[in-house]
């Protein structure tokens, strides 16, 4: 099921930069390569990619802030850590370690294998997502180093089609699984995706049994999947790979789920818990192992490597 | 037929069976008259003998459209007819084909979800683990099967259920008959995400024959939840999708009426036909004329000799050829271009 995502939540919390600022590469055995202010000047000086003005204001703390310092600060605001959405290319950059993400399978293009067409045929929205977005498909994967450790890594792009997994989708991730157990290497994936793509209907619905039965043969050769909760995750994505993690990290305020808040609300006709389907809620269910800051995002992966021991 | 479940493609029925009453009772009038010695002579055995004639010709001609009506069938009919509340559902199958069915309850961890039924059972002379989605029949019991919207307790107890079958190498044999997974608030906080994801996995590497058959509706990651299968097969008017219609035609076309829900039923290819064609099902099991709620037998033998027929296939193979054919089943799934 796709859903569309809903806005940020518009409560402003009153976390400080302070975690921001005591988030270095100090922990873990490896030196890392590239430090956070390192990689806060590389943002800092690169050209944004989104063409609006240079100033916003925060959905998170309503605050008029600098659009560059936010880019520089992870794309988090500086005033109260919202964290932005990010582009998979923009992932990966704050990720991994400079220069040692290697894409993989960037030659897969979606097709029209239904002759889908509602409103706008499918070829020619796939025409406009790619000009839009610039990529040819909504997920990017390849291998690099975190921290110094090898990892496989796929990260969701919601600038496609919302992150919808459709074959391509489907079929990056099951490769990436695929490489991560032939080559036995820790596996990321970080997920931000309005579910499966209903232009493919069927066949993206057997994407999710497909990634799943990956996971299934990469758990039995010992692999190590951490799985990365980014907002908004929902849908098939929710209920396929990105549930499977060995450990399941969210970002803060993340909106996690299998059904779309709107789907839920329409059927029960009742209003939702505060908070409801954040990822703050699903750790208090039970239901994600840690709610990682996006500055910690690193440390945390490499460390759990490190106890992993792989 | 209920009267709040009309089928508009069904009115040139309707208008044939008003007419074959109208014949019957003009016919049972002329017969009383015949049997009062008085107004004998009124009429002749002609009369008669014309009035069955008409009626035997109504009646073939019903036949005749019911058949026709029924092979040209569209997508969005199809879903009508998939969702027609007198369909055969999991029980009436497992009540229809099985033998000395014990029932398995609950998930060991919440609940029992009556919207997902489990049980040992045999069929013909195999012994088999059934699982299936429960709609409901009556008014209480829908409710209770929240319309065959199960919940994470339900995917986890057909899991549960399901190693128990792996186990004692029984072949599991599952109904899939639901409009999706349960979207609510316990539901989410329980992990419905999760409970379906598990089965997706889990499934894949289940050391024993799974066969499932999409019984009525077989809607989105709730219906392929007990779906990974080694042999997946339709019955002849049910859906499998994505998304139903409805929830389709409401994020596309901006709004779901009866117009768009047709034009997203077709644009969704998801007739047995079109699952077929797609390499999502591996066969379509033949329903009686006119739809299966016509004849809930006649459709429990089809479904019954497809079981059979696909799990014999199975008979022969390993644990571990088995999850590697089915393994190889889905890995092939998904249709892209490579420049
Ligand atoms: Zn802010």
């Amino acid at each position: 099921m796709t859903t569309s995502p809903t806005p940020p939540s518009t409560t402003a919390p009153a976390s400080s930069a302070a975690a921001l600022a005591a988030t270095t590469a100090k922990a873990g055995k490896r030196p890392a390569v590239r430090t956070w202010s390192d990689l806060r000047s590389e943002t800092a000086t690169r050209r944004s990619a989104i063409p609006e003005g240079l100033w916003l204001r925060c959905p998170g703390c309503s605050q008029m802030i600098y659009r560059r310092q936010m880019e520089a600060n992870l794309h988090c605001c500086p005033e109260c850590q919202h964290h932005y959405r990010l582009s998979a290319s923009e992932r990966v950059k704050q990720l991994t370690d400079p220069n040692t993400f290697e894409p993989m399978w960037q030659g897969l293009r979606p097709t029209d294998p239904l002759k889908f067409r509602d409103l706008k045929p499918y070829p020619e929205r796939l025409a406009a997502e790619a000009v839009k977005s610039g990529v040819n498909e909504g997920c990017l994967a390849g291998t690099g180093f975190i921290k110094g450790r090898p990892v496989m890594l796929a990260c969701l792009d919601l600038s496609f089609m919302l992150g919808s997994m459709g074959s391509v989708v489907g079929e990056i991730i099951t490769r990436a699984i695929e490489h991560a157990t032939a080559e036995n290497l820790p596996l990321v994936i970080v997920s931000c995706s309005g579910g499966a793509r209903m232009q493919e209907s069927g066949l993206s619905l057997m994407q999710m049994a497909k990634t799943s039965a990956a996971l299934a043969r990469y758990d039995e050769a010992g692999g190590l999947f951490i799985s990365v909760l980014t907002d908004p995750t929902t849908g098939g994505v929710t209920a396929s790979f990105a549930m499977l993690g060995d450990i399941i990290f969210a970002e803060p305020k993340a909106l996690i789920g299998f059904a779309g808040p709107r789907v839920i609300q329409q059927t029960i006709r009742q209003e939702l818990p505060d908070g409801f389907q954040r990822s703050e809620y699903l750790l208090t269910a039970g239901i994600v192992d840690r709610v990682v800051a996006r500055p910690q995002l690193r440390t945390e992966i490499a460390r759990v490597i490190d106890y992993a021991g792989k | 037929m209920p009267a709040y479940y009309k089928m508009e493609f069904e009115k040139p029925l309707d208008e044939l069976d008003q007419q074959i009453e109208a014949a019957e009772s003009q016919l049972k009038a002329v017969t009383a008259r015949a049997e009062n010695p008085e107004a004998r002579e009124s009429l002749s055995d002609e009369n008669v003998l014309l009035l069955q004639g008409q009626i035997d010709r109504l009646r073939d001609q019903r036949e005749g459209l019911l058949a026709s009506l029924y092979q040209k069938l569209g997508p969005w009919e199809t879903v009508r007819v998939a969702r027609h509340p007198k369909r055969p559902q999991t029980r009436d199958y497992i009540e229809l084909i099985t033998k000395d069915f014990c029932e398995l309850h609950g998930d060991r961890r919440f609940g029992d979800d009556p919207a997902m039924v489990t049980g040992f059972a045999r069929i013909g002379k195999q012994r088999v683990l059934v699982v299936g989605h429960q709609k409901g029949r009556t008014t209480q019991e829908k409710i209770a099967c929240h319309f065959g919207c199960a919940h994470p307790e339900g995917y986890r107890k057909a899991l549960l259920k399901m190693q128990l079958a792996e186990k004692y190498h029984l072949p599991i044999v599952t109904f899939v008959d639901t409009p999706g997974a349960y979207p609510g608030i316990g539901a989410e906080q329980r992990g419905q995400a999760e409970a379906i994801a598990v089965n997706l996995r889990e499934m894949s590497r289940l050391k024993t024959p799974i066969v499932s058959i999409v019984i009525g509706e077989g809607g989105s990651g709730g219906a392929l939840g007990i779906a990974v299968a080694d042999r997946v097969a339709m019955m002849q008017f049910a859906w499998y999708s994505v998304i139903s219609p409805e929830g389709c035609a409401a994020i596309l076309w901006k709004e779901a009426n009866e117009q768009t829900n047709s034009a997203a039923a077709a644009a969704l290819r998801l007739t047995a036909k079109d699952n077929l064609e797609l390499g999502i099902i591996d066969a379509i099991i033949p329903e009686p004329v006119g739809g299966s709620h016509r004849d809930q037998t006649g459709a429990a033998k089809n479904l019954e000799a497809w079981v059979l027929s696909a799990l014999e296939e199975l008979k022969g193979l390993s644990g571990d050829d088995l999850i590697a054919h089915r393994y190889a089943r889905f890995r092939k799934l998904g249709q892209f271009a490579e420049v």
